[in-house]
């Protein structure tokens, strides 16, 4: 970020900058209790935490305002709060600016060339700040989105025990290349933990199957029959297997279903369970010994 | 260069894959395999490769290379115990194993081969 407040503006020697830098830094400590009331009363901010503010400005105009850092982190810091408490980035930012106008006040009790130059100069670290604070809600924002992207792709992809040896994925969204890649892991660690041989992957909750989407499926699905797994997808929609059709996607030996229901009692058959009565009945199942 | 063992289990080979798989090693496992099938009769070889983190191109291809020439040999081969990433990285490259019997572990695997001599004596 370049900083514009330690560049010696042109027409001005290094002397006489800090010069006005050591007049300003008087002004600004001799009436600092003035200054943080005018600042108080002119903006919607505590006035602990604007009596923080100024002591750090302070010490960043004493020091000729090459050292930033504490000021960016007190800055940053109050943005943060203060963003939780539900105030916009426009009104930490304005609250920021407002020290100029609590100043000026001050400045013209006291109109010389000197301390005019330094309330220019002073006024420009100010804007930096405020546009500080302003970045500062940004990046945590960004930050906050970016955790929740996380959660939600962990949160969107759970899998699901439905029987002994038969686990379900239930998949819910669009899915893209980083999420089949979440699946894929989730679902063969699941495979390797449960021991299971079946696995129904359904895609009910897909908005739409393209050939990259299908080529993830067939992916996944060829993954788990290298670890000795059978996959069965379900939840097709006749919307789903018009496209699928009219794209030329070849899904080969890939045992489909309609529902979870078919796909599930397709797994039962394969691994031999028994499942007596119609629906409606009281059911049993009853597990032969392979 | 590591050679990887062959052991006997009634009829069936049992190959544990415990090193690191160079080229080398693949070529090596393939003709010793080979040649204890026909020696000792097996009708089933199971490769266990639970331990086995990286494999290639190569590797992969001469993993259904081995199970073809076990079937021309008269007996069923069944890989078990794929690791999800060695999975992931087979199927990324394009490597189905089309012909291949897979099982999750070494357990599944005998119980496979029982139930696939068990179809077609």
């Amino acid at each position: 970020m370049p900083d514009g407040t330690s560049r010696v503006p042109s027409g001005e020697t290094l002397s006489d900058h800090a010069d006005v830098e050591r007049r300003l830094g008087e002004l600004l400590r001799t009436h600092e209790e003035q200054v943080i009331r005018h600042w108080t009363e002119s903006v919607s901010a505590r006035r602990d935490e604007l009596a923080e503010l100024y002591r750090a400005v302070l010490r960043a105009v004493e020091e000729g305002g090459r050292d930033l850092a504490d000021l960016r982190g007190l800055l940053a810091e109050l943005s943060r709060s203060r963003a939780r408490a539900g105030y916009s980035p426009a009104e930490t930012s304005k609250a920021v600016f407002g020290l100029k106008g609590a100043l000026y006040e001050i400045v013209v009790t006291h109109a010389d060339d000197e301390v005019l130059r330094g309330f220019i100069r002073f006024a420009r670290l100010i804007d930096d700040l405020g546009l500080f604070t302003f970045e500062a809600y940004a990046e945590a924002r960004e930050k906050i989105i970016m955790d929740q992207a996380e959660q939600l792709l962990e949160l969107s992809t759970p899998v699901v025990k439905l029987w002994d040896g038969i686990v379900a994925v239930p998949l819910i969204g669009t899915l893209d290349s980083a999420r089949t890649q979440v699946v894929m892991e989730k679902l063969l660690e699941t495979l390797v933990e449960t021991g299971a041989e079946h696995a129904v992957i359904d895609i009910t909750g897909v908005p739409a199957v393209d050939t990259q989407v299908a080529q993830h499926l067939l992916k996944t699905v060829f993954a788990a029959r290298l670890m000795g797994a059978e996959c069965v997808i379900s939840g097709i929609r006749p919307q789903i297997a018009h496209t699928i059709v009219t794209l030329g996607i070849e899904f080969g030996d890939i045992v489909t279903k309609t529902s979870l229901a078919d796909a599930l009692a397709h797994a039962f058959r394969r691994s031999g369970v028994q499942v007596s009565g119609g629906p409606a009945t009281r059911v049993t199942v009853r597990a032969e010994q392979a | 260069m590591d050679r990887v063992p062959i052991l006997k289990l009634g009829d069936l080979l049992l190959v544990s894959i415990q090193v690191d798989l160079d080229d080398q090693t693949v070529l090596a496992l393939k003709e010793d395999l080979a040649e204890v099938v026909v020696a000792r009769g097996a009708r089933g070889v199971i490769i266990d490769i639970s331990v086995v983190e990286i494999v290639d191109s190569f590797t992969g291809r001469m993993l259904a290379t081995i199970a073809e020439m076990c079937r021309l040999l008269d007996a069923h081969a069944v890989v078990v115990g794929m690791r999800p990433a060695v999975a992931i990285t087979l199927v990324e490259l394009g490597l189905s194993l089309g012909g291949v019997r897979t099982a999750l572990n070494l357990e599944r695997g005998v119980a496979l081969l029982d139930h696939v001599r068990g179809a077609a004596p």
